[in-house]
């Protein structure tokens, strides 16, 4: 076991030491203080780091080393689609050609991004079977937000003013009551009924004339499939609401139904889940819309057309909510997924949901003999199960995840969805063998066991990390958020 | 067609379905109904082998003249700086950008102190007391900082300043949407905020005041002075600034900025088409649990040992919900880790000398501009950029310089009609003099002509 602090790059700081070079300044030097007022001149130097260059280094290898990837081990963080991040698709963004090009170079100079951007869009009109796309949105809840604020200006723009509630299941991520607020509506949470399904009893309570839209995730939160979808979009349509699509979990259904024939009128999609633009340890993700006809005038400005052979920016959008984000959207991640949409292609990405499905309900079952399974039907992508038994025994769902830390896996997502006690919600993905699936399961079963007959071993976990549990309580109470130099 | 992404083999299939009890993986999809199914496969591009697609997108990238084969001028927000070697090599270490968000800090003790440290250097060159973890972009955190002036103040007149970048300035109006904030610009004179008419427009009702120094123009923007006219101490100052001139200039924080956004692009992130960059967010410790984004902090385990976790997190979507201070659930981790490498390699010497060269290589092209009786509109400091007057539509100059194999700079006609004829001019370090000056003999072949 480690005894020592692994230091911070200001504790390797010696000063006189550097790792970069630059060329003499070759331009005459001029005297800055004539034209710059003192005050203005930064007095007191940053205090960066000065390392040389194996120093920095040895100490971001160090830092990877104490890092869990999915190239690390198997990734099971429901809701989060950790599947392999291919790495021709890293070796494509990283061509000068795509990397070392500025947003503001005339068109025709960057035709070839262009290309890349509206071809992409056109795939994912196709995969939601929407009208138009916007790849502006920077990740997943930006999108909710960009759509959110279309469809507001769509109500107004009808003289329907009144429409300030979005509704939300209660198995929905928390982003979508978030993004909801921060779009200027009000949230109202609808119930999920026994078979793990939005309740269409209390959807139909709460629908009515002040409804802008209801956000729904299909397959919801729980893996399940809303079979009741074309009643709910007609509950809502009826009374002049939107229904948005929120794509965390398209994973599931791609080549089996499309959201745009589920009735909705507006999507995200998660280009970092779905579409293996990496997660790069919380981001940059990236979170087109795509929408229909009748919501396409309120689109984030420009869009990318194509005229003769020519591709170009659309700016002439009277209705537009506006830019989301400066230029035209994380460029970088967009190219990844186009990489990875044209390696699948249809089959390919049919097979993709179809083993992603099928993944999900073997590890399903077969944790079933030992774990609580609160839904018995077939799931899509991901599942969850309850450690209710387990917490019987005295050991939390929390500890179960700490102990497979020691076996060497990532835990799945843990305590979400709310509506399920001590839940742990498991997502395989597709690139995941058998092999792979069945040495978790043999660990789960085994941690069953393990909670049965030697509950400390459990309820101690993790015993061979870097780190043992963190005090999080004294992080919130009494935050230390920089290294005090 | 084989799938090299998908292990499934005939066998394993087989005996997961009996497992599952079943017969085909169609039954695992019987549950949607009929009416709506896919009834056709989707119409894409064929797939492609990785040899064909990475020649296919090979051919896609060569038809993007690039800033690293052509001398180009343009900066407007987004900068071509030297990255040196050791940031691909780092953030290529699959163990960080194949994870997800540290929410096990157990095994990703790696990627919470990167953005610890991360956090570290933002407070040193801002000055301010706390940074998050990194949010989209300079522009977006600009929007999620008039939020909080908002959340703050309980007040909806935003105040902006026309010298802020023209797409920030977009995304804050957006942003502004959902509060129904009033966003309020003021005009520029000279190159610089007016102050008179930003005193006119300061009253009990503004959330915020919000300033980018250096200047969308290159310029400096006087914050002392706009500081000592804000007079109400419920107004917050907000300033978006370029980190790298704060390797020269005076701190925001000095001048009392209650918070501090901008866009790390300049430390070791590619243009890249405007994105993914990496915007960072800082602010005083009274409005720390005001802010956006995820946060790392210092801690220790059941042993003792220092380690990091996620804190402060009733303020987020995930615990919150409806009532988050924001709906953001990501950051930029890897481009936040990209910058933190270029500014280790940098240093505290590097980040100065650095500045220092942008400024005097940006300070010889305008020398050299003006020789050739070029107009320069504004006479204020400036970072590494400025404005010459061309008088001619710029769209026709960058097209002959086109010509010549130069990416001329910014037209600023396209979002400030009275500098029509007026070009923003980026010069950083890894312009030569010989570029310099074929740029300077290039333009000047135009304007005699």
């Amino acid at each position: 076991m480690r005894t020592k602090n692994y230091p911070l790059i200001f504790e390797r700081s010696k000063q006189g030491r550097k790792s970069y070079s630059l060329p003499p300044l070759d331009v005459p030097e001029l005297k800055l203080d004539d034209e710059i007022e003192e005050d203005y001149i930064r007095k007191n130097k940053a205090n960066l780091p000065e390392v040389s260059e194996l120093e920095l280094i040895r100490h971001y290898t160090g830092l990877s080393t104490r890092n869990f990837g999915i190239d690390s081990g198997f990734y099971p963080l429901g809701s989060c689609t950790m599947k392999y991040n291919p790495k021709l698709n890293e070796d494509i963004a990283k061509l000068d050609g795509f990397s070392y090009i500025h947003p503001y170079q005339d068109p025709q100079t960057v035709q070839g991004a262009l290309e890349v951007m509206y071809d992409l869009g056109k795939h994912l009109r196709e995969i939601t079977g929407m009208e138009e796309v916007s790849l502006q949105p920077a990740a997943g809840a930006h999108g909710e937000w960009t759509a959110l604020l279309m469809i507001r200006a769509f109500h107004e723009a009808n003289g329907d003013m009144n429409r300030t509630k979005v509704l939300i299941p209660d198995s929905a991520h928390g982003t979508n009551p978030a993004s909801a607020t921060v779009a200027g509506f009000e949230s109202v949470t609808i119930q999920t009924n026994e078979q793990g399904l939005v309740d269409l009893e209390d959807l139909k309570k709460a629908v009515g004339k002040d409804t802008a839209a209801l956000m729904l995730t299909n397959p919801n939160t729980l893996g399940l499939f809303e079979t009741e979808i074309m009643e709910m979009a007609e509950i809502v349509h009826d009374a002049g609401g939107k229904l948005y699509y929120d794509g965390a979990n398209l994973n599931a259904i791609m080549g089996y139904v499309r959201p745009g024939d589920m009735g909705f009128d507006a999507v995200h999609l998660n280009l970092h889940k779905t579409f293996t633009g990496p997660h790069g340890g919380g981001g940059p993700g990236s979170g087109p819309i795509a929408v229909t006809g009748e919501l396409a005038p309120f689109l984030p400005k420009p869009l990318i057309k194509k005229q003769g052979n020519t591709y170009v920016f659309d700016e002439d959008l009277p209705q537009s909510i506006g830019r989301v984000k400066p230029y035209y959207g994380n460029f970088g991640i967009n190219l990844r997924a186009y990489t990875y949409i044209r390696t699948m292609g249809a089959t390919g990405l049919k097979k993709v949901s179809e083993y992603a499905v099928l993944n999900a309900n073997y590890m399903m079952r077969k944790l079933s003999r030992e774990y609580d399974l609160p839904f018995k039907q077939h799931c899509k992508h991901e599942f969850v199960l309850s450690g209710k038994k387990q917490k019987m025994l005295g050991v939390r769902t929390l500890d179960i995840a700490k102990r497979l830390l020691d076996y060497g896996f990532h835990p799945p997502t843990i305590y979400f969805p709310l509506n399920v006690e001590e839940a742990l919600m498991i997502e395989p993905t597709e690139t995941e063998s058998k092999d792979t699936l069945d040495l978790f399961i043999d660990t789960m079963l085994q941690i069953a066991e393990e909670t049965r007959l030697n509950p400390e071993i459990v309820q101690d976990a993790p015993h061979h990390t870097v780190v043992k549990r963190m005090d999080e309580t004294t992080a919130a109470r009494r935050p230390i958020l920089k290294y005090d130099l | 067609m084989d799938f090299r992404y998908l292990p499934m083999t005939e066998k394993d299939k087989e005996a997961m379905l009996e497992t599952i009890g079943i017969t085909s993986t169609e039954e695992l999809f019987a549950d949607i109904p009929e009416d709506i199914r896919l009834q056709r496969a989707y119409k894409l591009k064929q797939a492609a082998s990785e040899m064909e697609l990475e020649k296919e997108l090979t051919d896609l990238a060569n038809k993007n003249m690039n800033t690293k084969n052509i001398s180009s001028f343009l900066g407007a927000g987004v900068y071509h700086h030297f990255i040196p070697s050791v940031v691909h090599h780092m953030i290529s270490r699959s163990e960080f950008y194949t994870a997800y968000t540290p929410y096990q800090p157990e095994i990703s003790q790696g990627e919470l102190q990167a953005i610890f440290e991360f956090q570290s250097m933002i407070c040193e060159i801002t000055g301010m007391d706390v940074a998050n973890s990194s949010l989209y972009d300079g522009g977006t955190a600009l929007g999620e900082a008039i939020n909080v002036s908002y959340g703050q103040t309980k007040r909806k007149k935003i105040i902006v300043s026309e010298t802020v970048h023209p797409e920030y300035r977009e995304v804050i109006h957006t942003y502004g949407r959902g509060f129904q904030l009033e966003i309020v610009e003021i005009k520029a004179t000279n190159g610089i905020t007016d102050l008179a008419l930003l005193e006119e427009e300061l009253d009990e009702e503004t959330a915020a005041v919000v300033i980018q120094y250096p200047n969308f123009l290159g310029q400096m923007e006087p914050l002392q002075k706009i500081e000592k006219l804000i007079k109400d101490p419920k107004t917050l100052f907000i300033t978006s600034c370029n980190p790298l001139a704060l390797g020269y200039l005076t701190t925001p924080a000095e001048f009392g900025a209650d918070i501090v956004v901008g866009d790390t692009q300049v430390f070791g992130i590619p243009a890249q088409f405007g994105g993914p960059h990496c915007g960072y967010f800082a602010t005083t410790k009274k409005l720390m649990r005001k802010m956006p984004g995820r946060l790392v902090g210092q801690t220790t385990d059941e042993n003792g040992l220092r380690g990091f976790v996620l804190t402060l997190q009733a303020r987020e979507q995930h615990i919150r919900r409806d009532k988050a201070t924001s709906n953001i659930c990501s950051n930029q981790a890897l481009y936040a880790l990209a910058s933190s490498v270029a500014m280790t390699a940098l240093g505290q010497e590097g980040i100065r000398e650095v500045a220092y060269i942008n400024m005097q290589k940006a300070r010889y092209l305008k020398s050299k501009l003006i020789e050739l009786n070029i107009s320069i509109p504004f006479s204020g400091a400036f970072f590494n950029e400025f404005v010459i007057d061309l008088k001619q539509p710029i769209e026709k100059v960058n097209e002959k310089l086109r010509k010549k194999n130069i990416i001329g700079g910014y037209d600023l006609g396209k979002t400030y009609p009275e500098l029509e004829g007026n070009m923003l001019v980026a010069v950083t370090e890894v312009k030569t003099k010989e570029e310099l000056d074929l740029f300077v003999k290039e333009l000047g072949d135009l304007y005699e002509n």
